[in-house]
Parts: C-alpha cells; sequence; structure tokens
C-alpha cells in the first residue's frame, strides 16, 4: 500500500505539471498579444507602441517561453496568480474569497450524490423490474438529461417566484446567518446534485446487476445468507468499483456545472468569477480559476484512488 | 496478473460464444430484435428522426422567421397565431425553438467529431505503441480529464473568440478525453489478437496495422460511446449558449432562448421555459437510443460507460 501511494502522488506531481504548462500555453500560444493579460483595450489605445514595448520588457514578455514559464510557475507556488487587468487586484485574492464559496456548494452537492445516488442504485439492481426500480431508472435517466440551468431557473420560478418558501438569490457567509445561507443554497445545491445523482443511480445499477450474475455471489446465496448479507458483505464492495473511479470525474463535472449553477443563482463563487472574467477579457483570472479548479479536481481525485485502493486489494499489490 | 487472468478468460469467453454464434444475417436480426424491442428507444429513434428534419429544413416548418422583429407584438401570450407566444422583440418563440434545432445538431455532431477523432488517434497511438509513447499520450489526457470540459470550454472559447466553429472546437477538445481513455483499452487488448501477428509477419506497417486492423475492431464500444455522448454535447452546447459564450444574435440557440427569457420569468415563464423542454426531449432521445444501442450491440458494455 505505501508503494502504492507514492506511485500515485509521484503520477499526479506529474499530471499537475502538465496541468500548469497546458494552462500556461493556452493563454500564451493562442490567437491574441499576451500583453492583453496586462494592459485592457482601452489601455492600448491610449499609450503609444514605444511604452507597449517597454512594459512588455519590464513584464519579462520578451523573454524565451520556457523562462517564462518558471517564472510563473515560481509565482504561482507562492501563490501569486497576477493581477487582474479590472481592478489591479490580486487574482489569487479574489479566488481566495469565492472558492470557499463554490467548495461549500459543489462539496455539498457531491456527498449528497454519494450518499442518494449509490443506495438508490443498489435498490434498483436488488429491486430489478419492479415498480421501484422502474421509477428509480427513470428519474436517473432523467436526471442525466436535464440542463442544471433550466432546473434552477424552473425552481426559482416554482419555490421562489410562486410560493415565495426560499430566497432565489445571492449567498450569505453560514458564519454570519447560518438560517439564511441553508435557505439560499437549498436549491442550487439540488441542481448541482441532480445530475452527479442521477449517473450515479445508473452506473450503480448497472454494475451491482453484473456482480450480482457471479459466481460467489451465487454461493453466498446458495450458503443460505439473508439478502442483507449478500448484497451488503458480498456484492457491494466489487460493485461500487466502477462507481468509484465515475465519482472522481464527478466532480469535475460538478465544478464545471457551478459555472451554470451559479450565474442562474447570482451566487459569486468561483465559477461566476470565471464567466465574469471572460466577458471583460481578463484573462489573469479565467487562467487562476482554471488552475485552481484543476488543482481541486487532482487532490479530490488522488483521495479517491487511494480509497479506490482500498475497495480494490488488485490495486495494492497490482 | 489478475489483470491478465481476467482478459484471457473474457477472451475464452469471447471466442467460445463465436464458436455458438449463429450466422451474420440472424446477428442482424438478433441486433434489430433488441434494439426495436424497447418502446422508449424507438421513440427516442423518431425524435431524432424529426430533429434531423427540423435541422436540414427549419424554414420549411418554422411558421415565422426567428429574427423578424415586430415590436407591435412584443411579449405574446400564447395564441392562435404564435402557439408558443412572442419574445420580447416580437419574434415567434416556436420559430425560434425549430431554428434552434440547427444550432444543436450542428454543434452537437461536429463537436462530437472532432472530439471522438482526435480522441480515437490519441488513444490508438497510447494504446498501440504502449510503453513511452503511452505513458505521455496518458498523462495529456489525465490533465485534460482534470479541467471541468465546462471551464476548458469556456476558456478556450475565450482566447479563439466567438462563434460557432470555435464553440465546436472547445467542447470538441473539452470532450476527448473520455474516447481517448476507451479506445486506448480497447487497443491495447485487440493488439494481442493473433491476426495482429499474422499482419505483422506478413510484414504490414505499424500505420497499416493500427487503421486497417486494430482500430474496426475497437469501433463497436466507440460507436456506442458516441452516440451516449451526443446528448451530453447538446447540453453542453446548451450550456455554453445559456452563458453567452460563442453564440451570438443572429444564431439562434436553445440555450440563449432560455436565457432570454429569464428575465421575464414571472409574466412569460414559457419564455425560458420552453425552450428547454426542447433540450430534454432531444437529450433524453439520444440518450436513449445510446442505451439502446449499447444493450443491441453488445451488453457487457453495460458497467463501462
Amino acid at each position: 500500500m505505501g508503494t502504492y501511494i507514492v506511485r500515485r502522488i509521484l503520477q499526479m506531481i506529474l499530471v499537475l505539471l502538465i496541468v500548469t504548462i497546458i494552462v500556461f500555453l493556452m493563454i500564451r500560444l493562442l490567437p491574441g498579444d499576451p500583453i492583453l493579460m496586462y494592459l485592457t483595450s482601452s489601455d492600448l489605445e491610449e499609450i503609444t507602441q514605444e511604452q507597449v514595448d517597454a512594459i512588455r520588457h519590464d513584464l519579462g514578455l520578451d523573454r524565451p517561453l520556457f523562462v517564462q514559464y518558471f517564472d510563473w510557475i515560481g509565482n504561482v507556488i507562492t501563490g501569486d496568480l497576477g493581477n487582474s487587468i479590472i481592478h489591479r487586484g490580486k487574482v489569487g485574492d479574489d479566488i481566495k474569497r469565492r472558492l470557499p464559496i463554490t467548495l461549500h456548494l459543489g462539496g455539498l452537492a457531491f456527498i449528497i450524490s454519494i450518499v442518494i445516488g449509490i443506495p438508490m442504485g443498489v435498490i434498483a439492481a436488488v429491486r430489478r423490474g419492479t415498480w421501484l426500480d422502474n421509477i428509480l431508472t427513470s428519474l436517473g435517466n432523467l436526471g442525466i438529461t436535464i440542463p442544471v440551468f433550466w432546473l434552477g431557473i424552473l425552481l426559482i420560478y416554482a419555490f421562489g417566484l410562486k410560493l415565495d418558501w426560499l430566497p432565489v438569490f445571492g449567498y450569505t457567509s453560514p458564519f454570519k446567518d447560518f438560517a439564511l445561507n441553508t435557505q439560499q443554497i437549498i436549491l442550487p445545491v439540488f441542481c448541482l446534485a441532480v445530475p452527479p445523482i442521477a449517473s450515479a443511480v445508473r452506473l450503480t445499477r448497472s454494475s451491482m446487476l453484473e456482480v450480482m450474475r457471479q459466481d460467489y455471489v451465487r454461493t453466498a446465496w446458495s450458503k443460505g445468507l439473508r439478502e442483507r448479507a449478500v448484497i451488503m458483505k458480498h456484492a457491494l464492495k466489487n460493485g461500487l468499483i466502477p462507481v468509484v473511479t465515475l465519482k472522481g470525474m464527478t466532480l469535475a463535472a460538478i465544478v464545471g456545472g457551478s459555472v451554470l449553477v451559479e450565474t442562474v443563482f447570482s451566487i459569486p463563487g468561483m465559477g461566476r468569477l470565471a464567466v465574469e472574467g471572460l466577458f471583460s477579457q481578463d484573462y489573469a483570472v479565467v487562467q487562476g480559476v482554471i488552475l485552481v479548479a484543476s488543482i481541486v479536481v487532482l487532490v479530490t481525485n488522488l483521495l479517491i484512488d487511494l480509497s479506490y485502493g482500498w475497495l480494490d486489494p488488485r490495486v495494492r499489490y497490482g | 496478473m489478475d489483470k491478465e487472468k481476467s482478459t484471457v478468460s473474457e477472451e475464452a469467453k469471447q471466442s467460445l460464444e463465436f464458436s455458438e454464434a449463429p450466422p451474420r444475417v440472424n446477428a442482424l436480426r438478433r441486433f434489430l430484435k433488441v434494439f426495436l424491442g424497447r418502446p422508449v428507444v424507438v421513440i427516442g429513434a423518431f425524435i431524432i428522426l424529426v430533429l434531423l428534419i427540423l435541422a436540414i429544413i427549419p424554414g420549411w416548418i418554422a411558421p415565422y422567421d426567428p429574427n423578424k422583429q415586430d415590436l407591435s407584438i412584443v411579449l405574446l401570450q400564447p395564441n392562435a397565431e404564435h402557439l408558443l407566444g412572442t419574445d420580447a422583440l416580437g419574434r415567434d418563440l416556436l420559430s425560434r425553438i425549430i431554428f434552434g434545432a440547427r444550432t444543436a445538431v450542428m454543434v452537437g455532431v461536429v463537436a462530437l467529431g472532432i472530439a471522438a477523432i482526435s480522441g480515437m488517434i490519441l488513444g490508438l497511438i497510447a494504446g498501440y505503441f504502449g510503453g513511452i509513447t503511452y505513458a505521455i499520450i496518458m498523462r495529456f489526457i489525465d490533465a485534460l480529464m482534470a479541467f471541468p470540459v465546462m471551464l476548458l470550454a469556456l476558456a478556450i472559447a475565450a482566447l479563439l473568440g466567438g462563434g460557432l466553429v470555435n464553440v465546436m472546437i472547445a467542447i470538441g477538445v473539452g470532450m476527448m478525453s473520455g474516447y481517448a481513455r476507451v479506445m486506448c483499452g480497447q487497443a491495447l487488448s485487440v493488439k494481442e489478437n493473433d491476426y495482429v501477428l499474422a499482419a505483422r509477419s506478413s510484414g504490414a506497417s505499424n500505420i497499416r496495422i493500427m487503421f486497417r486492423h486494430v482500430l474496426p475492431n475497437c469501433f463497436p464500444p466507440m460507436i456506442v460511446l458516441m452516440t451516449m455522448m451526443i446528448g451530453m454535447t447538446i447540453l453542453f452546447e446548451a450550456g455554453l449558449s445559456f452563458l453567452g459564450i460563442g453564440i451570438t444574435e443572429p444564431t439562434v440557440a436553445w440555450g440563449s432562448l432560455v436565457n432570454d427569457g429569464y428575465k421575464y420569468l414571472l409574466t412569460h415563464p414559457l419564455l425560458s421555459t420552453a425552450p428547454g423542454v426542447a433540450i430534454i426531449v432531444v437529450v433524453y432521445a439520444f440518450n436513449m437510443v445510446g442505451d439502446g444501442l449499447r444493450d443491441a450491440i453488445d451488453p457487457r458494455l453495460r458497467g463501462t460507460f
């Protein structure tokens, strides 16, 4: 297990390195002058070409690309993600303020998707062909179909505007006003959780059905074990292996979904920050958000993979 | 070690099934029987057919020009002339939804093509050559998978600028990692077959073996994966157009219709909910057909996607 953990961490560092290279090149190599990271287009109209060149030199943008990369990565490691061209403040500070909000909503949605989605999938598989299975399967199929932003709008219409049960906009810190915060996040967290719940139901169901056909499960049945013991002790652990793999991808999907959900519910999270950055052509912000988001995904994936080693002993010794 | 064992038994199973398999005609018949056996799959296929017709000839079907503004009839509630009412500029909502089908199909198909072709080629190279090539390509794919597709598409759209083509590229690049992974796994197992060895011993080049012998035998799961991903691709397109990224007037997209109507939610809820229903119907149809195709082609793929 020890070597497995070390190998997995080394692998993650390698992937992280590639991620930083992609994020770096994304801004530098694609069409458009990287100077736009530091100057707005109205700045460019006001100053002369010589001044632009001087700024370019000061920023080190005339040096070889790989030198610039090491410069940039050095700053990133110390938490400096560059400055916003709009409000001139540090992008790192923006992200520090907004990341907790996205993590709060996304984390809850992620946990809910596991706690609700997996048992629903197991029940559907165990009660295969019954009305319960039909309902759960249909809900699963519907859940991977509904656009989250549309679901959000529908919920706002029903619970916010028509029934007036819940506030529909904004985000208050739970440390400031816990009750209001809870009311505010119910709908967005539900929206974020629907697609991962649905995909967990679908995959858990098919994976459990597959496992329950295996010989060792038949053996468990023929030993006279009760259904609970067969399912929980023999089938579940193997049935969950593909689901754990899926959960790693789910996280990236939730972070992606938060871009939409935060827009619908006017929540000042990181997803919203990326959209704002995009529309104000504040590329340092977009770059910072995508880098931080992928680091979050990678670290969580590492944790998930380590739990995978616990589920599937073959991974530990393989 | 265990992994090897399981592939061996998998192969043994395959060859066993092969020897018992009925002649090809019956295989096709069985495929159709399973595929058309569930009503929901047939309905899904029918919806897709309707969608394609709408996408090809929206002008013949839509009652009005989707971009014709008429400020004397703004924000009409549904009536006999405008079945779903009109928007804030007096444009007929039904016609706009019908024209939105073209955008959804076009972006969906092209983005899917970009994702599938680039992912397949990368996966094929990685799986076929193995070793250091495999390691480099798959770490790159791992890195790509760490980016949330929505954010990656957003960043690419930001950098390439607006426009339908850039949205297609953005979604395509964002989604290619799944294809690469499945393809790589397929290529790894297919290349161990005797016919690959036979081809190599008869002097075929690597390129020829890869594209003539390995690739075609990897197709069935790829086709299933592609069908199952069309729905998701259309969802991404809808999401990006909802945010207003890439797709701008006069191109009509379902996501931007939802966003346009959002402002009038309290008084005219249909404006933003009706285009959403169009998205759901179409994506549901693709998902159901994808499931049906998977069951018909190879039920063993069930746990894979």
